[in-house]
């Protein structure tokens, strides 16, 4: 869970401009005290990494990649951020348009439905799920993805709802389909790249999330990266801590790239800003 | 056909842009019924739309207009009658495969897609290659006057920019029939205008069937070959704009088209009506109910300025070459009257009239309580 919380708190996506300014008046005083918590949060954030930089020593981020294991569970961690995020988005976007269109009064049960995942501990979620699974899909990782798409979908069905309704949905729609196309193409060339602003933010968290779940993983005896870490501290001590650093840092450049590319993308259409939990729709031009 | 006639005649003078080959389109709506619980939005709706014509639908908010649009559009079903095409009942054919193209009230261009783009959607769905695509697009927003706007997204764009691209998309597809839903509602005054005479030149050039929903009579009456005005899931009559003025079937339609006074009457019997001092014929259905009041129409009134007369000018609001006056009549009954702004110049506000009927038919309807 190494990743959610840091990628989670530490903010990745463009600041929001004016935080503070309509309960402060601007002016020196704030200035100093927004560099100082900024400074303060900073030290939190980075005084344990740079202990685990100089615990390990630049020395161990060789050895870290010839180790055994390294490479594969690290493949098998991207595939399954991979798969996870294509599955929820897949599952969650036609129900959220179909809810919105034609269920409007079932959103506000669908949203509960999806929160329960939050509440459910991981533990209970995982040895069920083993109990009654099928054993040609227990050895594939598909089990565990659709498990991690259980876990994302409350953060998906959110941002997914959100940018839905950003949208003039029935209007939308309905044009498409009286331009010819079918639910295939509205989906596929109309509402998706549409939601991308909304999406990013739940790709983010998916993504996040899969790269640093560790309790259904190694419940489930999957060695994913988080896992394979875990096993490794207990012969290396600072390779292990090299590894955990090495993640943290793939993981951020991830998250940043999917960042950067959907906000180039959004500022094109005029889709909205691009934050980690909300999407704020840009004011259309109307006269 | 002389619609058709004329239309030829119309593109080939105008020459450029995409001409279809054939006849127009026909339809027909055949007894609509759709009810939303309690509501009928609509009560057994019939209209016939001849190749090419252009028919408003008027009527007030709620009468069921949208919904009568929607359901040729394939986006409603009607709960019984038949949308014809040409002869073959459509009620079966989804939405996607109907040819229809729609402009609706709100914006409804795709924001992740140029103007460009916008307008070439269709003819993709339509499996059109990307060199037929670009040039047809292309074309299409030259006709609407957008070409240099090609390249740019919907949020660059303003809003009657955008009605106008969502028009160039409509007709991209070359539609059957041409369905807007007040396109115009979002947009002032100004551009409303001329985005009107817009869509009415390249309707008529195009010889597409059109049905052009709106709640602003003037928009109606000058757009129109013919206008249908609805209330309440009817519609009350189905007539070109001078003679929806003129001879208005029904009380509804007289008021709802232009502006009529309403002066009390008393039912005589035998179809005659008395008001104001004059007894003239009834036009159209006679009330079962008392007390009446006779309709007429602010030019259909006489007046002359007298000495105790039976009014009093409250008001006088130059239009032009007419001044509309507001009289006061005995009873407290207020009426406006036009008089040609020349010889209006003794009617201040204060002098005694006498205001009366002509003695032509006249519409009657149930006095309203108030
Ligand atoms: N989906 C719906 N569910 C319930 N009632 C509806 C629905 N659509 C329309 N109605 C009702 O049907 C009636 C007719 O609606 P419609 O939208 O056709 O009116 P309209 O003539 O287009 O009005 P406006 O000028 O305000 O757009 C209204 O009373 C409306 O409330
Ligand atoms: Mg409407």
């Amino acid at each position: 869970m190494v990743a959610v919380a840091r990628g989670g708190s530490g903010g990745i996506g463009p600041p929001r401009r004016g935080g503070f300014r309509g309960v402060v008046p601007p002016g020196r005083y704030s200035t100093t005290w927004r560099w100082a918590v900024l400074l303060v949060t900073a030290v939190y954030f980075l005084l344990p990494l740079w202990a685990a930089l100089r615990f390990a020593g630049i020395g161990a981020f060789g050895s870290v990649i010839s180790e055994s294991g390294f490479t594969s569970s690290l493949a098998l961690s991207v595939r399954l951020a991979a798969i996870t995020t294509l599955v929820t988005i897949a599952l969650m976007l036609p129900t959220a348009v179909y809810v919105h269109l034609r269920l409007p009064k079932l959103r506000r049960l669908l949203e509960g439905i999806t929160i329960l995942p939050l509440v459910i501990p991981p533990v209970v979620l995982i040895v069920g799920v083993l109990a009654i699974a099928p054993g040609f899909i227990k050895s594939t990782p598909l089990l565990l993805a659709l498990e991690y798409v259980i876990l994302a979908m409350p953060f998906a069905y959110r941002a997914i709802d959100a940018g839905l309704r950003a949208l003039d949905l029935k209007t939308i729609v309905e044009a498409a389909g009286s331009l010819g196309a079918g639910w295939g193409s509205t989906l596929w060339r109309v509402l998706l790249p549409n939601l991308r602003t909304a999406l990013l933010p739940a790709t983010v968290l998916t993504v996040a999330l899969v790269l640093g779940e560790f309790t259904m993983a190694s419940l489930a005896l999957y060695q994913t990266f988080p896992v394979w870490i875990y096993v490794n501290s207990q012969t290396s001590g600072q390779v292990s801590v090299a590894a955990s650093l090495l993640a943290l840092f793939v993981t951020w450049i991830v998250l940043l790239a999917i960042t950067v590319l959907g906000s180039r993308q959004s500022r094109k259409t005029g889709g909205g800003e691009v934050t980690l939990f909300t999407v704020a729709p840009t004011e259309t031009r109307g006269d | 056909m002389t619609t058709n006639t004329t239309r030829d005649a119309a593109t080939t003078a105008a020459g450029t842009g995409p001409v279809r080959a054939g006849g127009g389109t026909s339809v027909l709506l055949r007894d609509l019924t759709r009810a939303f619980g309690v509501t009928r939005a609509l009560d057994g709706l019939s209209i016939e739309m001849a190749p090419g014509e252009l028919v408003a639908l008027l009527g007030p908010s709620g009468c069921g207009k949208t919904t009568a649009l929607r359901i040729v559009a394939g986006f409603e079903i009607a709960d019984t009658g038949s949308v014809l095409v040409d002869g073959k009942d459509i009620s079966s054919v989804p939405a996607a495969r109907r040819d229809m193209g729609m402009v609706f009230q709100s914006y409804s261009l795709f924001p992740n897609m140029s103007a460009q783009d916008n307008v070439a959607f269709g003819l993709r769905m339509r499996k059109i290659g990307t060199g037929g695509r670009r040039k047809r697009a292309g074309d299409l927003l030259d006709m609407v006057g957008l070409g240099p706007q090609a390249g740019q997204y919907p949020h660059q764009l303003s809003g009657g920019q955008q009605q106008r691209v969502a028009l160039a998309r409509a007709l991209a597809i070359e539609p059957r029939v041409l369905l807007l839903d007040e396109p115009l509602s979002a947009l002032d005054a100004k551009v409303r205008l001329q985005l009107r005479e817009q869509i009415r030149t390249l309707q008529q050039r195009l010889g597409t069937t059109t049905l052009f929903v709106t709640h602003d009579q003037e928009e109606a009456l000058s757009i129109a070959d013919r206008v249908g005005v609805m209330s309440n899931g009817k519609l009350e009559q189905l007539a070109a704009p001078d003679e929806l003025y003129t001879s208005p079937a029904s009380a509804f339609v007289a008021e709802f088209v232009g502006v009529m006074n309403r002066v009390p009457g008393e039912l005589r019997g035998g179809g005659m009506v008395t008001a104001l001092g004059s007894t003239m014929p009834v036009r159209g259905h006679i009330p079962d109910e008392t007390p009446v009041d006779v309709l007429v129409r602010p030019e259909d009134l006489t007046m002359q300025v007298v000495e105790h007369g039976n009014g009093i000018v409250t008001t006088r609001t130059f239009l032009g070459s007419v001044t509309r006056v507001g009289v006061q009549l005995d009873g407290d009954v207020a009426v406006q009257v036009d008089r040609p702004s020349a010889e209006s110049a003794a009617l201040a506000p204060g002098a005694s009239v006498s205001v009366s009927l002509p003695g032509q038919p006249v519409l009657v309807a149930t006095r309203r309580v108030s």
